[in-house]
């Protein structure tokens, strides 16, 4: 069985389409990186993945059950900002998961408990290499080091697929290859699903093991927002080298905005 | 030379500078008083410095007759205590509605209207229910503050927390936070700092209130002090009482903001290094 199911998913608001005749079949330990002109509904594909949106139509599951209308532990998320607490330091934010869970009321572990959710961290701090700023609080991390955080942090609860928001965008691209590197190694030894949304062509293609192009394929002069935005390619990365270039007219076409009728695919 | 906006000057400067306005104030006043008093030997508007340190040397030294009290410790006590109370009231008040108000939107949805249309009602039009209902001992004056303050510190922390960036709620959800541990964890530490610098400036208000509720109706306090002295125009007590509250209140405010600063660093990073 699939992990992630969607069939003729939908979104609106009001009379406007964001997405629509979404279908596909992801499987568990599938690398999807997501691209699309600014406000073609990635972000709103996300959110309903994430459940803080609600579906318009059609069918969303995840392992044979509809996706819940709120977020929860079997889905991770980092967001381009804003994914860390910045009132806890860098162990804290990453013992949280761990802390939730075993300390229902007080929501802090203390003793022996504690001490073991502090190693367990430690040693995914080790992973994303923050295991020199501990005690740091993340005002006091770089925009990089924040991201690392972020990441260790949502992978603490060992969710059943990853959803990445733009997470490498405000970076600088040297240290963009490094968080490359970092998520390709831990999506591999941990087996994770991925669903990363970018507008990066090229690290969409670098990282993912199928790339969705996010496109409107219908348009009515009449109506520009009587049809939504649906997966226009869906491409598996290592055979489809080639169609980049196609993927990368999609893009440009989708910001220069304003282009009639396309009904090509 | 640098742009004006660029100079700053040193430590020495910046703090010669800060107390240069105060010198200037104070020379002038007692260059006036002494000039009037000159004039009008017996005029009590314009008291001395040294019939000021006179009175407040008596009035922080001798018991009085009657209660056997030193009247400027005796009234501190009584107005810091009904201030201390009815802050302490308030604030644990605002925390905890703030936070349930700001983080459960059916919870919010009644109480956020009543709130606002509470916080409208002014506080010193009520103080004669207040008197009516409590008496005029210690329970009307902590009420009255408990009024004033309550309903602009829960709006605050309100809004405060849906300030916070949504993200930070659906993140707690998917390291697994039950509503509960979302409140506790997440809303009330960042609550916490923002109610400590709402509080300084809603204190301006508590001693309002206070000072007012003790104009009206007590046997003790600065605020009463002040107005029983008003009748024989003694302005060589009210002048220096006002000194001392003023005092108080920066006291209490820098208290306040150091605490802040050392519990709560992360809060403070956007501050410049000036206040």
């Amino acid at each position: 069985m699939s992990l992630v199911y969607a069939k003729n998913l939908e979104k609106h608001y009001g009379t406007d389409v964001v997405l629509e005749r979404l279908n596909f079949t992801v499987e568990a330990g599938e690398f999807v990186t997501v691209v699309g002109a600014s406000g073609c509904g990635k972000t709103t594909f996300l959110k309903m993945l994430l459940g803080t949106e609600a579906l318009s139509a059609g069918e969303l599951a995840l392992n044979g059950a509809s996706i819940p209308g709120e977020p929860g532990p079997d889905r991770g998320v980092v967001f381009q900002k804003y994914s860390v607490f910045p009132h806890l330091s860098v162990l804290g934010n990453v013992m949280m998961a761990e802390e939730l869970a075993r300390a229902p009321v007080l929501g802090k572990l203390f003793g022996k408990r504690r001490r073991r959710a502090r190693e367990a961290a430690v040693a995914r701090l080790g992973e994303v290499g923050l295991d020199d700023a501990l005690d740091k609080y993340p005002h006091e991390l770089s925009g990089g080091m924040q991201q690392r955080l972020a990441i260790a942090q949502a992978l603490m609860m060992r969710p059943r697929i990853l959803l990445l928001d733009e997470p490498f965008g405000a970076l600088d691209p040297g240290i963009r290859g490094d968080m490359h590197e970092l998520i390709t190694r831990l999506w591999k030894e941990l087996g994770l699903t991925v669903f990363m949304i970018t507008h990066d062509l090229e690290e969409a293609f670098s990282l993912g093991t199928r790339v969705w192009v996010f496109d409107k394929v219908r348009h009515d002069p009449q109506a520009p927002n009587a049809y939504g935005a649906t997966i226009t390619y869906d491409l598996d990365v290592d055979r489809n080298r080639d169609m980049k270039a196609a993927a990368a007219a999609t893009l440009a076409r989708g910001a220069s905005a304003t282009h009639p009728a396309t009904e090509e695919v | 030379m640098k742009r004006l906006i660029n100079l700053r000057g040193g430590r020495g400067l910046r703090i010669a500078l800060a107390l240069l306005p105060f010198i200037v104030l104070a020379t002038a006043y007692i260059a006036i008083a002494n000039q009037k008093t000159e004039f009008n030997p017996n005029q009590r508007l314009f008291p001395t410095a040294e019939q000021m340190s006179q009175t407040m040397t008596r009035m922080a030294t001798q018991a009085d007759m009657r209660s056997g009290e030193i009247a400027l410790w005796a009234d501190t006590r009584a107005s810091l205590q009904r201030l201390g109370i009815g802050v302490a009231i308030s604030a644990t008040a605002a925390l905890i509605f703030g936070l349930v108000s700001g983080g459960i939107p059916l919870f919010r949805a009644p109480f956020s209207p009543l709130i606002t249309v509470v916080s409208l009602i002014p506080p010193m039009a009520i103080l004669p229910i207040l008197f009516i209902v409590f008496g005029t001992g210690e329970m009307a004056k902590i009420a009255l503050i408990v009024i004033g303050i309550t309903p602009f510190l829960i709006r605050d922390l309100q809004g405060e927390a849906l300030r916070l960036p949504e993200e930070q709620r659906i993140k707690a959800q998917t390291l697994g936070a039950n509503s509960w541990q979302v409140l506790i964890r997440v809303l009330l530490p960042q609550l916490t700092p923002r109610l400590i610098s709402t509080t300084r400036l809603a204190l301006g208000s508590a001693w309002l209130f206070l000072i007012a509720a003790e104009a009206i109706a007590a046997q003790s306090g600065l605020g009463y002090r002040i107005f029983l002295v008003r009748r024989y125009l003694s302005m060589d007590v009210i002048l220096p009482y006002v000194a001392w509250i003023t005092l108080l209140a920066f006291i209490i405010d820098r208290a306040l903001y150091l605490i802040s600063r050392k519990w709560f660093g992360w809060y403070h990073v956007d501050e410049q290094a000036s206040a």
